[in-house]
């Protein structure tokens, strides 16, 4: 962390004495030099990230007739998915990605602190970082199917609780198993997003606070805890997002029988029946992007509060 | 990832003193282990459970245990075609990401400090837009090739993307999936090292700038290009959502096809590439830690 913060302090400075130098040497191609090799990054993001989503904006704002099949200006999408069936699904869909978040938020940090507190824990730490790559980033495909395959209808672990433990009402296709199966990729991306953070806590400040009489309260209150909730906070956002988006892992578990956005969309896509159906799916999917603006709005929020709470 | 732990390691186990919540010091000595230990206990358990009911679930038989789901993959049905099409895309992907990053980090850093914060934000929105909306929005793009060009080349080229033996309209959303991982895995390895110092000297001694480029920048990031290069085909090995969407069938598509009628098969599949990821991201994580003992710099 700190050699890497000095780093970007000279860089800044000698930012400007850099590019002096090369305007003196060769008027003003060289400077155009770096702005063209950053040209095609640009290009791409403009192609392939802003223009679908840009074009998602507008087309949602698309209806057509069902009887002459004339495209027109309208908001009927937006007034379909903010009511009724659709609704649900996105309150379904927040609350979801909320609960899994925060409870993924609290285990993630409690394994990350485990791991990072560990003593001769090298081996242990490298097994956790690499699995939670893994989980993380894998996609929920194989998760679903691991999960189908032990609570699942004919799975290993059901077997036991309803043979001979007698337990039988959990079902894998509720937001409760959905819940259970997102945290198997949440708690690996909080651990892999967090750790750097608590591994940046100096344990001198601990001893400093101690040696000046601090209680351990006011250590997490006045030292830990404001050196920890920004990135934190930061962490739980990215869990949320990514509980919001997941669509592989309900759509292989559930088929669609549990009201979740992303589900909606892809029933809406795949509609040949319902005319306009494709307008619908985008008005949704805009729906996810404003909705994850929002949330993102309240993180910066949030950010600037406890920053001067800190201060 | 394991660029800033190896580098810190030192410090989070110097601090193991540090960590019990709410109590001093002497009290928390004393009780030290025991939350850690529930910890890794429960999840434990919760992570090795179904990995273990996996295993367990595509191994048993009507008398005793047999492996014949994990013979029975590579001649399944499908398994090569689209194994072998979701590795090409990884691999595509993998190029066109490196070839679009490398140069932009390695700028950014040198020349154009100033536009550090634009690519971070633009690295940042793949990360929180949901993959879905984003697909949705490109179905729409790709929709305006027979509504709108139909019969010029552009239309042509539309539906060239769009080849169901090699959709490589997959591997340039793939891209954009790819850059926040790309971008924060190559960031670390520019900053970690003194890139500015080393490119002046080479610039100093004569070298071009694609030379500079070629035998400073490249070898400097060895580990975090390996790195970016192994999460990005991690990323499109398990990509489920895109191509469901757009309706090409690669790898994990086809494992949710089969799981109907091959339950076990589907399983074996899951468990099986899990545990090579996960093998084959340690072996990385090992060679990175040991070129780092070689050379600490």
């Amino acid at each position: 962390m700190e050699p890497g913060d000095l780093r970007l302090s000279t860089a800044t400075t000698s930012a400007a004495p850099a590019s002096r130098r090369g305007r003196r040497r060769g008027g003003l191609l060289p400077a155009l030099g770096p702005v063209l090799g950053i040209l095609p990054f640009l290009l791409y993001v403009a192609v392939f990230l802003l223009l679908p989503v840009g074009v998602l904006a507008v087309e949602a704002f698309r209806a057509v007739d069902p009887v002459t099949f004339e495209e027109s200006w309208s908001t009927a999408n937006i007034g379909t998915v903010t009511g009724g069936a659709y609704a649900r699904s996105y309150v379904g869909s927040l609350e979801l990605s909320a609960i899994t978040a925060v409870l993924g938020a609290v285990l993630g940090l409690a394994l990350a602190f485990a791991v990072v507190t560990t003593r001769r824990g090298r081996l242990l730490r490298r097994l956790v970082l690499t699995a939670s790559g893994v989980l993380a980033n894998f996609g929920g495909v194989p998760l679903a199917f691991a999960f189908l395959a032990t609570i699942g209808n004919a799975g290993v672990v059901t077997a036991v609780l309803t043979g001979p433990l007698g337990l039988d009402g959990f079902r894998l296709a509720s937001l409760t198993g959905l819940a259970l199966v997102y945290l198997y990729f949440l708690i690996p991306l909080m651990v892999l997003t967090i750790v750097p953070a608590v591994e940046a806590l100096r344990p001198q400040w601990r001893e400093a606070s101690d040696v000046l009489g601090a209680s351990g309260w006011q250590y997490w209150r006045y030292v830990g805890g404001p050196v920890l909730a920004p990135p934190v906070l930061g962490a739980t956002m990215l869990l949320f997002a990514s509980a919001f988006a997941a669509y592989a892992t309900a759509r292989a578990l559930v088929g669609s029988s549990v009201p979740l956005v992303t589900l909606q969309i892809a029933d809406a896509l795949s509609s040949n029946v319902v005319v306009g159906a494709e307008n619908l799916g985008k008005a949704l999917a805009l729906g996810m992007v404003v909705l994850v603006g929002l949330v993102m709005a309240f993180y910066t929020w949030v950010q600037r509060r406890t920053s001067r709470w800190l201060t | 990832m394991s660029a800033t732990t190896a580098g810190t390691s030192t410090a989070g186990v110097a601090g193991a003193g540090g960590v019990a919540p709410e109590t001093p010091v002497r009290a928390a000595r004393r009780g030290r282990g025991a939350w850690r230990w529930v910890v890794f206990a429960v999840l434990g358990l919760y992570f090795l459970v179904p990995l273990a009911a996996s295993v367990w679930f595509t191994v048993r038989s009507r008398d005793g245990v047999t492996a014949d789901v994990y013979t029975s993959i590579p001649t399944a049905e499908g398994f090569t075609e689209n194994f072998g099409r979701s590795l090409a895309l990884g691999a595509l992907t993998v190029l066109i990401a490196l070839l679009l990053m490398v140069p932009t980090v390695v700028l950014v850093e040198l020349r154009l400090p100033r536009l550090r914060p634009l690519v971070e934000l633009l690295t940042l929105v793949p990360l929180l837009l949901p993959p879905i909306a984003l697909v949705v929005g490109v179905r729409s793009v790709l929709a305006w090739a027979p509504e709108y060009f139909l019969g010029t080349p552009l239309a042509e080229a539309f539906f060239a993307l769009q080849e169901p033996a090699l959709p490589w309209i997959l591997v340039l959303v793939y891209v954009v999936l790819a850059l926040p991982f790309v971008y924060r895995a190559l960031d670390a390895g520019v900053r970690g090292a003194q890139l500015r110092t080393l490119t002046e000297a080479a610039r100093v001694l004569g070298a071009s700038w694609p030379r500079v480029m070629l035998s400073v920048v490249l070898p400097v990031l060895r580990t975090s290009v390996l790195n970016a290069a192994f999460l990005t085909l991690a990323l499109v090995l398990g990509e489920f959502t895109v191509a469901n969407i757009l309706g090409f069938e690669t790898f994990p598509t086809w494992i949710v096809r089969i799981a109907g009628s091959q339950p076990r098969l589907s399983v074996a599949v899951s468990v099986l590439s899990l545990l090579l990821t996960w093998a084959l991201l340690l072996l990385i994580s090992a060679l990175d830690r040991r070129r780092r003992e070689e050379d600490p710099a």
